[in-house]
């Protein structure tokens, strides 16, 4: 038997360039049984080539194509070797995580379903499918679930609505328009491990009683597409979808689809703007029909809830946070990356201990937590700890788990116009506050950055984030000044 | 304290009421104890109780909508500022609309409107009448910090292609009002938000120009506009209007309610009023905005006599003209006998005028040669449903078919003939209803924005009873008949007979599919559709009484109906289309020659004793001339005389060459009318009617609905119709003389069970009233026939299909069938002197792509038009909304001669002409028939002789001048 070569396959190692990698490993070694994974999210490391031993897979990266080719020169390459990284699973960047979610992530083929089973799949939908969906729902509920996508709902509460809704049809609708600047942890699992959300959707539809499911994902996510359409074929296939109607929707380049009511109505076919609520659409969704809406990793995490017991994603995690966040860690950062930590570690030990500081060496000087939409934070409170309250308490949030770090030359008052900037691009229009207010606070920042009436026009600018915040019909307009007042509060001088 | 509503107009409670029945709830606003339905949104709840919050976005004619961020308020309780318009009220509730802080967000919101908003409101068309105006004042909006440097649309063009009204995108504050009524209210989808953001604008179709988009006019949009940025052209050109007045529609059998909005006696607009209960505050383009008829040029204002029809016109005074007509009526009667005169109703006029011209007939001129223009449209609805049901009218009230679950239309094309009420009926089918529909054409309902027909019956024209026996035999067929319903509620026998007849093989859709063109499997499903829908509803038109079967038709219609008992409560029923406004009315009025009003045959001597001891005159029991006898008997030389309220046979009635001889044939022809339409170009004498502007009186519509029409301007020609009428009556020797319309309605009351608890206060209390009316029912019949049928038992009647004399043949291969278009109105008297003529120029021919290419008919290009009884060329449209084989067109206008080609045939009861079916040849010609020539020298020659006393509208001889100074002068 040859050996097992593992390349990564997924956009972010392809962009680094993998598939060059890959071809140079079959060239010049055609013996190695070469594997294409998803990534383990290092993404300093990628290219990042794991070869399997008796010990475990060794990894070697960051390579290119000209040491690829060279890697295999010798024979098997071994410890020695200058591009060796040593056992993946005991590089530290690993070892401090806790991969739940993320489990399979980067060490199966994504389309391989005896691979996904060989790794623990199903096993979370086979417990399902011996409940019935009022247990289904407790668990998830006892697991302390909240949903991934930023507003952290409680994800039992949302399926127990829907339960309980009256009504033939219900819907199981996915959130995969993962627009937040820095995040890519929805990408990866669509990637790279496909079926992990088509068995945790499948989980939601026994658990509330819908027999559809829809996967709504960003259009600029074209492998994602391809890879859900092909492994939702795969699955259906092989039985174990079980009837449970599953398809892909592709959105059509709008931030604000991510907001869940425009997604419906964009999956309605209709122009993608916020509906006002009530009625949450798990009681009138998809259609008018009761409908669970959940974000990627929400989705993804219950069937290791169901698999491993409620217990188990309980006892990760700190206060009212409870299990993993996948933290996203981006912008000017020496090791970016995924890392699926439990909540509560500190911020300092995310971007110090396992970011490695910035890229360019320079002192952080903020780091942009959620999205567009987030605070940008403050060096002095990177000791807050990696949980929903604790930065709600510092008027920050932690949304989908993205983090954007920014050295000590960033211009925050560049980035805080960016925000309305942002946020007039991206808005429906639907509503004042949002269409007019965007447009007027670009103006406003503009203003005041050219020193015009200064003081009147920051009187003004704050007037303008409160009636956005308070005024707004959804999440885009009330957040988008977010980041403003964090630029007004923490470096006043810049605003 | 103020509800922020211009002073004057309707109120808006903000958002629609929840279904009636909900349970009452209680929660405090503002401290203020109120009970409102559970359903109801915390900014009706507010409005109700007199507390006003401010809006923008909001309307009560539209789902709340969330957008203007103007309503929000403050819950006990809850996090943030909910918008009170999407926030449902809740027991218990606390809710507080006003704050500091709420003051101040509305304000910083109200800012953000007005920094991008042109400061012109001095000179602004809205002025006076723009909600953001009002708002701005509400919320205490005294500077805009922006300033007005920043991004703005001030520069974006006006848009002022559509007829009626104006497009001005800087006004527009987004609230899409105008988008959402198109939706949920008109249901064209013609309009939608195009871009996101602050580029976010309202787009016509594909960013056209209105005039170009798939906009039908309607006016909702208007109507919905808080700002200038939809605007009606007049109120643009004349100015805010400073009073109202409710009065009905006098287009179609729909019968809406409008505001007619005035400065003094000059019409500004018209409004669809939102308590109007056959509209519900929606409109169509005719109602809304077709109304510059009334003051048209053409309009006759004086009274004019002449000898013979190759003579001038006179204009005289009105006793000249009432002594003339009436000593000529007087002499016919001398010479040729008390029968060689009659009269004619017009379903155009009020029911109080048409009672007096039917009175007259009968009393003053002793006979019984009345009839109404009904005959040649829904005589056979009157005959059908009076034999199986006991009551000539449409069982349901119009709101029944948002209960209904399956609705099968046949033979008629709402969206443009009755297009409110396709309105409403393309709601429900939104909402989830199923459709069938039964039409040789391809008509929008069968493929409209969010509506799709389930089945379309596609029958050859001239079938319809084939069709509705092979639906009816697989009701008996499949055992999907109510046997129970039919039990209880019909005569056994009748039915028996019926069912032998029904289940015969030669009535089951294989025998029939070939006569129908219609396949045996489609018409199977679309029966069982209809039997098992829980609630199923028809709905018919002319394409079914215009057949020589249209009373077969209607009675195998309430077979159907009956056999699955879908009679007799909401959202069920059999319900005729009417034409005209008034048809129903007139009908009820006694306009038939052998009917009293209630209908009620003249037979009966009771009845008749009646109206003898109530007229003082002795009444001839026997019934006279229908109006194709009449004119059967101008041409045998036995009918001389004939005074016509409202109506163009020379235009509307079959055959025309026929109906120009019998014109033609008689001595004294007297038409009394708002324009010298065709027939009056036969007249001897003409007396100038009123527009419905200048009335008071009531029309009945489609559902038995009497609503008010009301004198919104002075008579133009001096006089009251009815007051024509019964100086004419008077001159001939039977006085008849009224104070007011409502001493006429009072009479009627008195007269006609069914009318017996109308009077003008109750219409004045309860806005309208459906008939019966009376002790029984004192504010009316919503739904008949619930517990028993008027008749008692419902009777079956076998209906053996028949096919049409007028078949297919070598020499006319084709079959032509007719239709209207939604901008124009039947003979288009009224209409082509609108800016209608801007959507609907002239009567196109439809033909088959087939069909023109073995013809070598291009699309525009000349068509000639044969049948046995004539031809006429029209131009070519090529579409495949119709079958090959069949050929469609509208006759709106004159020219086009479509009743040319129609023929003398007409259904077996009642008369009603064959209009739907002509067998005919087509032919690309070069130019017009010789009909058409001697139709253009005779119109040439009659414009002549009415130049002397034309106001400028034909032949402009004499220069208009003001028309009641003239008519006043014209009575000295």
């Amino acid at each position: 038997m040859s050996m097992q070569v593992f390349v990564p396959a997924d956009s972010t190692a392809r962009s680094l360039g993998a598939d060059a990698v890959a071809a140079a490993l079959a060239e010049a070694a055609p013996q190695l049984d070469l594997r294409r994974t998803g990534s383990r999210g290092l993404y300093w490391l990628e290219p990042l080539v794991e070869l399997e031993t008796d010990a475990g897979r060794i990894g070697f990266g960051p390579l290119d194509a000209r040491r690829a080719q060279a890697l295999f020169a010798d024979g098997a390459p071994g410890a020695e070797h200058p591009d060796c990284l040593g056992l993946v699973e005991e590089l530290p960047a690993l070892r401090a995580q806790e991969r739940l979610t993320m489990a399979r992530v980067g060490i199966i083929e994504p389309l391989s379903l005896a691979q996904y089973e060989a790794q623990g799949g199903f096993a979370g939908l086979r417990r399902a499918q011996s409940m019935d969906g009022e247990a289904i729902v407790a668990a998830v509920t006892e697991s302390g679930l909240r949903g991934r996508g930023g507003a952290a709902f409680p994800t039992g509460l949302k399926w127990r609505t829907v339960l309980e809704a009256e009504g033939p049809q219900k819907y199981i609708v996915c959130n995969a328009d993962e627009g937040d600047s820095g995040t890519f942890a929805d990408r990866m699992v669509m990637e790279s491990d496909p079926f992990l959300l088509l068995e945790g959707m499948r989980i939601a539809g026994l658990a509330v009683g819908a027999d559809r499911g829809y996967i709504y994902c960003r259009a600029e996510y074209p492998q994602a597409i391809a890879t859900l359409g092909e492994a939702i074929r795969l699955a259906a296939a092989a039985g174990h979808l079980d009837g449970f109607h599953l398809e892909v929707r592709e959105g059509a380049g709008a931030y604000i689809c991510g907001e869940e009511t425009s997604l419906l109505e964009s999956l309605e076919g209709k122009r993608g703007t916020v509906r006002y609520r009530p009625p949450l659409p798990a009681v009138a969704g998809l259609f008018g029909k009761p409908t669970v809406v959940n974000n990627v990793i929400s989705l993804a995490t219950a069937p290791a809830i169901l698999a491993q017991g409620a217990e188990r994603h309980r006892s990760l995690g700190v206060g009212r946070s409870l299990g993993t966040l996948t933290v996203q860690l981006a912008g000017n950062v020496r090791r970016g990356g995924l890392f699926e930590v439990p909540f509560g570690m500190p911020l300092r030990q995310l971007l110090e201990d396992l970011g490695g500081g910035t890229a360019s060496g320079r002192p952080i000087k903020a780091v942009q937590a959620g999205g567009p939409l987030g605070a940008y934070v403050p060096p002095q409170h990177f000791d807050t700890p990696l949980d929903y309250e604790s930065f709600q308490a510092i008027g920050a949030m932690l949304g989908h788990g993205g983090l954007v770090v920014f050295d000590d030359r960033a211009d925050l008052g560049a980035l805080a116009r960016y925000a309305f900037e942002f946020c007039a691009e991206e808005s429906c229009g639907k509503c004042t506050p949002c269409r007019v207010g965007a447009v007027r606070g670009v103006e406003v920042v503009e203003r005041i950055r050219r020193g015009e009436r200064a003081d009147d026009n920051r009187v003004l600018l704050k007037d303008l984030c409160r009636t956005m915040i308070d005024g707004s019909l959804c999440g885009l307009g009330g957040m988008a000044p977010l980041p403003v007042l964090s630029v007004m509060e923490h470096f006043a001088e810049e605003l | 304290m103020s509800l922020y509503y211009r002073v004057g107009a309707e109120t808006d409670l903000g958002t629609p009421a929840p279904y009636p029945g909900a349970a009452a709830i209680g929660l405090t606003i503002d401290g203020v104890p109120v009970s409102v339905p559970e359903g109801t949104s915390l900014l009706r709840a507010a409005a109700l109780a007199g507390v006003g919050v401010p809006k923008l976005c909001a309307s009560e004619d539209l789902a709340a909508f969330g957008s203007c961020r103007l309503c929000l308020v403050e819950i006990e309780g809850r996090k943030g500022y909910p918008a009170s318009c999407t926030t449902l009220a809740e027991a218990g509730m606390k809710v507080c609309t006003q704050s500091p802080r709420l003051a101040e967000l509305r304000r910083n919101v109200m800012e953000l409107y007005i920094s991008d908003h042109p400061l012109d409101c001095l000179t602004c068309a809205a002025n006076g009448d723009c909600e953001l105006q009002d708002m701005a004042g509400a919320v205490g909006l005294r500077e805009v910090r922006y300033g007005y440097e920043g991004a703005n649309h001030l520069d974006k063009p006006k848009d002022e292609s559509a007829p009626y009204f104006a497009f001005d995108p800087s006004k527009c504050i987004l609230c899409s009002r105008c988008v959402r009524a198109c939706e949920e209210q008109q249901g064209t989808y013609a309009l939608t938000i195009g871009g996101r953001g602050f580029a976010s604008e309202v787009v016509a179709s594909q960013n056209e120009p209105f005039a170009e988009s798939e906009c039908v006019s309607c006016g909702a949009c208007v109507k919905a506009c808080p700002t200038a940025t939809l605007i009606e052209k007049s109120v643009a050109q004349q100015g805010q209007p400073e009073r109202s007045v409710i009065t009905t529609c006098a287009y179609c059998g729909v019968g809406c309610s409008f505001r007619a909005e005035l400065q003094g006696d000059k019409l500004v607009r018209m409004t669809p009023d939102r308590n109007g209960k056959a509209n519900h505050g929606h409109a169509c383009v005719k109602g809304r905005f077709a109304f510059g008829y009334a003051t048209h040029k053409d309009r006759v204002t004086a009274p004019m006599v002449r000898e013979r029809i190759d003579q001038p016109w006179r204009k005289v005074g009105w006793d000249e003209a009432i002594d003339t007509a009436a000593k000529r009526l007087r002499s016919i009667q001398e010479r040729h006998g008390r029968k060689a005169i009659g009269g004619v109703t017009s379903s155009r006029c009020t029911n109080e005028e048409v009672y007096v011209v039917q009175k007259f007939v009968r009393a003053a001129l002793g006979n019984n040669n009345v009839d109404t223009c009904a005959r040649v449209c829904h005589s056979p609805t009157g005959y059908g449903l009076k034999t199986a049901l006991g009551e000539s009218a449409g069982t349901q009230n119009f709101d029944s078919v948002m209960q209904a679950d399956v609705i099968m239309v046949i033979g008629a094309n709402p969206t443009e003939a009755h297009p409110v009420f396709a309105s409403m009926m393309k709601r429900r089918l939104r909402q989830g209803a199923q459709l069938i529909v039964v039409d040789p054409r391809a008509i929008q309902l069968v493929d409209a924005p969010h509506v799709r027909a389930e089945h379309h019956l596609q029958l050859r024209p001239g079938t319809n009873v084939a069709v509705i026996n092979a639906l009816a035999h697989t009701v008996i067929d499949e055992g999907l008949e109510d046997s129970a319903f039919i039990g209880a509620r019909c005569e056994a026998e009748s039915y028996q007979t019926w069912r032998v007849f029904i289940g015969e093989p030669r009535n089951s859709p294989e025998a029939l599919q070939e006569a129908t063109g219609v396949p045996a499997a489609q018409l199977r499903a679309a029966a069982r559709l209809y039997a098992k829908a829980g609630n199923a509803a028809i709905y018919y038109g002319l394409g079914v009484t215009e057949h020589s079967q249209g009373s077969s038709m209607v009675l195998g219609i309430a077979n159907l109906a009956m056999a699955t008992g879908n009679l007799g409560r909401p959202g069920v029923g059999v319900n005729p289309l009417r034409g005209q406004n008034n048809v129903q009315g007139a009908c009820d009025m006694g306009s038939f020659p052998h009917e009293f009003t209630g209908y009620r045959h003249l037979s009966d001597a009771a009845v008749r004793a009646q109206f003898e001891a109530d007229w003082g005159v002795a009444l001839d029991p026997l019934p006279g001339y229908r109006i194709p006898n009449m004119f059967d008997a101008a041409i045998a030389g036995e009918f001389k005389g004939l005074y016509v309220q409202g109506e163009d046979f020379a235009q509307s009635d079959p055959d025309t060459q026929h109906i120009y001889a019998a014109l033609s044939a008689m001595e004294c022809v007297i038409v009394q009318d708002l324009f010298l339409n065709e027939t009056a170009k036969f007249a001897h004498v003409f007396l100038p009617g009123c527009s419905f502007l200048e009335k008071d009186g009531t029309f009945t519509n489609a559902e038995r609905r009497i609503s008010p029409v009301r004198k919104v301007m002075a008579p133009l020609a001096g006089l009251d119709e009815w007051e024509i009428t019964c100086r004419l009556a008077t001159a001939m020797g039977y006085p008849m003389r009224y104070g007011h319309p409502s001493e006429i309605m009072d009479e009627i009351a008195r007269l006609t069970p069914n009318f017996r608890g109308l009077s003008y206060a109750k219409l004045d209390r309860l806005g309208s009233v459906q008939w019966p009316c009376n002790e029984a029912a004192p504010e009316g019949t919503t739904l008949m026939h619930v517990d028993a049928f008027v008749r008692g038992k419902g009777r079956f009647a076998p209906t053996p299909y028949v096919p049409t004399d007028e078949r297919c043949t070598a020499r006319h291969p084709l079959l032509l069938t007719t239709g209207r278009v939604l901008s124009q109105y039947n003979v288009g008297a009224q209409t082509r002197r609108t800016e209608a003529v801007a959507y609907h120029a002239e009567d196109l021919l439809e033909i088959h792509p087939a069909d023109a290419e073995v013809r070598g008919i291009v699309d525009g290009g000349w068509v000639g038009v044969k049948s046995r009884a004539g031809e006429t060329v029209l131009r070519a449209k090529v579409t495949d909304l119709v079958q090959p084989g069949v050929l469609y067109t509208t006759f709106h206008y004159p020219e086009s001669g479509a009743n040319v080609i129609t023929t003398d045939n007409s259904d077996w009861a009642t008369n009603c002409p064959e209009y739907k079916v002509s067998a005919v040849q087509a032919y690309p010609v070069s130019k017009p028939s010789e009909w058409q020539e001697m139709f253009r020298r005779f119109t040439e020659r009659q414009e002549q002789l009415a130049a002397p006393v034309s106001r400028g509208g034909w032949a402009a001889a004499e220069a208009g001048s003001d028309a009641k100074a003239e008519a006043a002068a014209a009575e000295s």
